[in-house]
């Protein structure tokens, strides 16, 4: 039986693997794509030294050295359901059981759709497809595309798309719904594009980063053009929404109306962008659903993401050999999925060898790491990460506690 | 062959791979070795997958990534894949899943 099984051969779950084979333990890594890395493939961005961070070649140097460590590495397994067997764990997968006595959930993120007329004809896409498909598969989904939500990653995957040779025509808002919310909202998305760090991935975003700390959001977009601002060329219109996505049996085009700072229809102001793909961009959500399946204690923090496992410091949940690491705890950048990792794999092999001195000091100084990295994080989807991360770790002291109490009372 | 970016200003050039041949619907596509099924049927700039199992409308990729199955083909006599996470091989024969027949499968 192994020691330790991984689902999710992303920059988590490759570095907590690296981290525990070091110790001796006998690992294997699990992943449903045909390619190790998850989502860093794909990930090309500059950062403000100028030098690229390619996500590509950062998910073949961990897998390498996995490989050397001694991890057994397996894609193309798909888990679909996970039982709690005396000695461990039972994995249900595409191909076959796996019997493991730790397990380690490092799923990683999802992307939120935002369905809008028009959504489900051949042609329209996440975000993040596109990413996937121009960087990861070397393949345009198009040769002109229109972008629906404005955030930190339309933006940063508006210029790969342009890299790729790609004219994207423009960045839009999603109309005003139940859905979309606040991302509708141009006075919402401006503020939160404001709160974004002054180490954001674009000069645009820097500048707004900056910004943010002196102006009001709500006074900044009075003055935002309605013809939209350019990145790299590629015109953000916080002022325009997308109503439908046109095309009879794949997409031709988006219909737009001119909206107000609040989201509200300007009468008459209706128009038609030509694309041949189209690109919604809802923003990304931790994916879960593995851990509700074992019975992991959820708590909903909307700076995380939306409903995230349960879990302390050390990367442990409040179920027995059960751990958590990387997106799936929380959206955040590859690096920080990357440090985390590097925890739950030492936390494990602690928990394996009976908490020995010198693991336990490795084990602190990488959660040490995790705080530095967050804080110096190039991305950052959501402002306020370090304290909505506090609340997760007081709520599973919480939960111990009333554990302890109800064996004891029982 | 033609929507694939060969050269990259920033990832390089397309490395040489070995071609493959696959069927989709019956028709011979070039493909090339690391392709899945999705990538290489949008390399061809084919968008359609499959027709919804209802109304007979177009479906292509979504996500990409294996997460919201809209994807779906099916692979050999009755195999129904995720077209996003699966490899090409030669020879492969791929089919779209298309309108169910009122009667002949029940979906209750
Ligand atoms: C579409 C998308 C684009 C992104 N782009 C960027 C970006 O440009 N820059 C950035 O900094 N961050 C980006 N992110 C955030 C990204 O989640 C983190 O950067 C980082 O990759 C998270 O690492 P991880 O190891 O937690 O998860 P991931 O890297 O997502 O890896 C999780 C792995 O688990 C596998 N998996 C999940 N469920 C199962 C299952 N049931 N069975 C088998 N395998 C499974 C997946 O196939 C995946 O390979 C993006 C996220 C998404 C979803
Ligand atoms: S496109 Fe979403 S599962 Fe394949």
């Amino acid at each position: 039986m192994l020691n330790l099984l991984i689902i999710g051969a992303g920059p988590a779950g490759l570095k907590a693997a690296i981290a525990a084979a070091e110790q001796g333990l006998n690992v294997k890594v699990i992943d449903e794509f045909p390619k190790v890395g998850g989502r860093l493939l794909g990930q090309l961005h500059q950062e403000p030294n100028g030098e690229w961070w390619n996500g590509m070649e950062m998910g073949e140097k961990l897998h390498q050295k996995a490989i050397r460590a001694g991890v057994d590495i397996q894609c193309e397994v798909s888990v679909v359901d996970i039982s709690q067997s005396v000695s461990g764990w039972t994995v249900y997968t595409s191909q076959g059981m796996i019997e493991a006595r730790k397990l380690l959930l490092a799923t990683g993120a999802t992307e939120t759709p935002i369905p809008i007329p028009g959504w489900t004809l051949p042609g329209v896409m996440s975000i993040g497809a596109a990413q996937v498909m121009g960087n990861v598969h070397r393949v345009k989904p198009g040769n002109t595309c229109v972008i629906i939500g404005a955030n930190v990653l339309s933006m940063a995957i508006a210029n790969e798309l342009r890299l790729c040779g790609i004219k994207v025509k423009e960045i839009v808002l999603p109309a005003v719904g139940p859905i979309s919310k606040d991302a509708g909202i141009p006075e919402k998305v401006l503020a939160s594009l404001m709160k974004l760090t002054h180490l954001a991935p674009t000069v645009i975003l820097r500048q707004a980063g900056k910004l943010g700390k002196f102006i009001n959001p709500s006074f900044a977009i009075k003055y935002f053009p309605r013809r939209g601002i350019k990145l790299f060329g590629i015109p953000i219109r916080l002022k325009t929404a997308a109503v439908e996505i046109m095309g009879e049996d794949h997409v031709t085009g988006v219909q737009t109306v001119t909206i107000s700072s609040d989201g509200k229809v300007i009468p008459g102001s209706e128009k038609v962008t030509e694309a041949d793909f189209v690109c919604i961009a809802g923003g990304l959500a931790p994916m879960s659903e593995l851990a509700s399946i074992v019975g992991c204690s959820f708590k909903y923090v909307q700076e995380l993401g939306g409903h995230v496992p349960v879990h302390n410091e050390r990367m442990q949940t409040n179920v027995p050999n059960l751990f958590v690491a990387g997106n799936i705890t929380g959206v955040e950048s590859a690096k920080v999925a990357m440090a985390q990792g590097k925890v739950a794999g030492l936390a494990i092999a602690s928990e394996w060898k009976g908490k020995r001195q010198e693991i336990e000091l490795a084990l602190t100084t990488a959660m040490e790491e995790v705080r530095k990295t967050r804080a110096e994080a190039l991305i950052q989807f959501q402002p306020g990460i370090s304290e909505a991360r506090d609340t997760v770790y007081h709520q599973f002291t919480l939960d111990e506690l009333r554990m302890k109490q109800e064996v004891s009372v029982s | 062959m033609r929507m694939r970016v060969v050269n990259h200003p920033v990832l390089g050039n397309l490395p040489e791979r070995n071609r493959v041949t696959i069927y989709f619907n019956n028709q011979p596509f070039q493909a090339y070795e690391g392709d899945t099924i999705a990538s290489a049927m949008m390399a061809e700039g084919i968008k359609t997958l499959r027709n919804h199992e209802e109304s007979g409308n177009g479906r292509g990729i979504y996500c990409n990534i294996g997460h919201c199955f809209e994807c779906r083909v099916q692979v050999g006599e009755r195999k129904v894949v995720r077209a996003c996470l699966t490899p090409v091989s030669e020879g492969m024969d791929i089919y779209s899943l298309s309108v169910f027949k009122k009667g002949s499968e029940s979906h209750c």
